[in-house]
């Protein structure tokens, strides 16, 4: 059995109202302390939306954001790398739904060598253990640091 | 009635009602006591000005019936409306109370020009509110027929007035102004295709100009009425002339107060209402606090009635807010958002008009412990504050959580309401 700790990555969370300048005040910040973004995505409601991002130092991103007033929480994901090709993103997706395990949520950047998933599910450890058991590969958590 | 002969008339009854609370009430009992006043003192009708005033916040001191001078056995009913902070005022009626206020409502009624052979749609809510039971049981004293609609289902209420040929009907003004929005959108004209004559509008605040646009597109008369469930519910209203409501001066005794320094204003003096309620059995007041702004005006009206007469209601002395004919303190709103630990202590109240409905948005800020990466969990954190809210204020406002630290913060007297209504 692998360690499943090496491959959650804390994927930092903030909560924004809905309106203009919000984005720019957190990218801004990023800048600053010279935090590299990897991925982000933003979820939006009514009135509101979460700014979810995947940073080389979530703990220096969440500090700062803090301290300026953002609402910030660290999520748990996963990243898996995808072929970048048709039919990638469905094997993993009925991997996962034939498991029953159920994705939250999930954004994709494409990275220098793959298409990367980041994935937000109810199980984590079971889906790091079900993926890697089929052969996906899952980024390590050390990658993003 | 001559003028002289009714304020006889008034003594009288004051001095039966302040001797009467003297030794049957506890409450006013101590009340006359501190203030060093005793029945033996009201000798004219200008000494109700040596007894003490009582506030709203006495009646949510003496939750829920600690003021009633009739024993529970004695009471036919109750209504129960909104408080300051989580108590709600609740109003008990024996049966000669329920007799009066009928009785005032049944004067208004006739006053407006209503009858025997009119059609009255009660478009008034049904139910704890005064307004709906009030205004139906003084319609029928009056012989006309009640059309109890209530609240809500516009397009219902149409139907019903063009069917059963309703003749006027008792409702916020702006719910009647939605009303006829609704009726254009039906293809229905309340002016051509209704027996539509009057409307007696009240339970929120309005203007000349609203009053005229209603009379000129509804082509109805329409009269301003006014109560509060503490003196019984809607009771007064104007007559033929349009100017100013009168106050049954059997049934109350009004003054004008500075509500700073309580000193009694003189005729068409702008200040706060209070009311004497002169008969009344189960809940008596005395020199009631309204927080209601208006003026007294001079001399006897043009239809002939010596009643006083008061103008139309201009302000209020504290921070209520009416939205749709219902009271909202934003006390309350602070008392309620205290109890939920999702959101955070600050909030404000913006209040809109939308077409002719108003519109209430409580924004909150959300605690940083309660914020969750899921958008559905923040979803149903907003709905269990909207339902909260609804419970405890009878109405359903929105809600928009913010950011922590983002709503401005206040030192010493807060402004927390941001009211864009143009009345």
């Amino acid at each position: 059995m692998m360690d499943t700790q090496d491959y959650i990555i804390r994927q930092v969370s903030i909560f924004s109202e809905n309106r203009p300048g919000r984005l720019a005040a957190i990218a801004k910040a990023m800048q600053e302390e010279g935090i590299n973004i990897f991925a982000f995505s933003i979820a939006e409601a009514k009135g509101f939306g979460v700014v979810r991002a995947l940073v080389d130092r979530p703990e220096d991103a969440h500090r700062k954001l803090t301290e300026m007033g953002f609402m910030v929480s660290f999520t748990d994901v996963i990243a898996v790398s995808m072929r970048d090709q048709p039919g990638g993103l469905y094997e993993i997706a009925k991997m996962l739904g034939d498991a029953e395990i159920n994705i939250e949520y999930s954004y994709a950047y494409s990275g220098r060598d793959a298409a990367v998933l980041i994935l937000r599910v109810d199980q984590v450890d079971e889906a790091i253990n079900l993926i890697s058991a089929h052969g996906g590969e899952l980024l390590k958590a050390g990658m993003f640091s | 009635m001559p003028v002289e002969d009714l304020k006889k008339q008034q003594f009288r009854l004051l001095k039966t009602l302040v001797y009467r609370l003297y030794s049957f009430s506890p409450f006013y009992h101590d009340r006359m006591k501190a203030a060093g006043v005793h029945p033996d003192d009201i000798n004219t009708l200008e000494d109700v000005r040596k007894l003490p005033f009582m506030y709203k916040r006495d009646l949510r001191d003496n939750y829920p019936d600690h003021i009633f001078t009739a024993t529970q056995d004695e009471l036919v009913r109750y209504h129960v409306s909104s408080g300051t902070t989580g108590k709600p005022t609740v109003v008990g009626y024996t049966r000669k109370d329920l007799d009066n206020w009928t009785t005032a409502l049944a004067r208004s009624l006739t006053a407006c020009g209503l009858g025997r052979g009119d059609v009255i749609q009660v478009a008034y809510g049904y139910g704890l509110f005064t307004g709906g039971l009030g205004m139906h049981y003084g319609a029928e004293r009056i012989g006309a027929t009640v059309v109890p609609a209530s609240v809500g289902n516009t397009e219902r209420q149409i139907e019903l007035m063009q069917d059963l040929h309703v003749t006027a009907i008792a409702c916020t003004p702006s719910y009647l102004i939605h009303l006829g929005e609704t009726a254009a959108k039906m293809g229905v004209s309340i002016k051509d295709d209704t027996s539509l004559r009057v409307g007696v509008l009240g339970a929120e605040p309005w203007s000349e100009e609203m009053r005229r646009r209603i009379q000129d597109e509804l082509g109805i008369r329409a009269y301003d009425i006014y109560g509060t469930s503490e003196l019984s519910g809607p009771m007064f209203t104007e007559c033929s002339e349009q100017n100013g409501i009168h106050i049954w001066g059997d049934l109350a005794l009004i003054e004008i107060v500075d509500p700073e320094t309580g000193r009694v204003l003189g005729p068409n003096e702008r200040g706060e209402l209070t009311i004497t309620i002169l008969q009344k059995e189960a809940f008596p007041m005395i020199r009631y606090r309204t927080g209601d702004i208006t003026v007294m005006y001079d001399g006897v009206c043009a239809c002939g009635r010596t009643h006083p007469r008061i103008g139309r209601i201009s302000g209020r002395v504290d921070d209520m807010l009416i939205i749709r004919g219902i009271n909202v303190f934003p006390s309350q709103v602070e008392h309620t958002l205290m109890g939920i630990p999702e959101v955070g202590q600050h909030f404000q109240i913006v209040v809109d008009r939308k077409g002719s409905l108003d519109t209430m948005l409580v924004r909150v800020e959300l605690s940083p412990e309660a914020f969750s990466d899921k958008i559905s969990d923040i979803m149903s954190i907003r709905q269990k504050v909207g339902a909260i809210l609804r419970s405890s204020l009878n109405i359903s406002p929105g809600v928009e959580l913010v950011e922590p630290g983002t709503l401005p913060r206040y030192e010493g007297k807060a402004k927390i309401v941001i009211d864009r209504r143009k009345i």
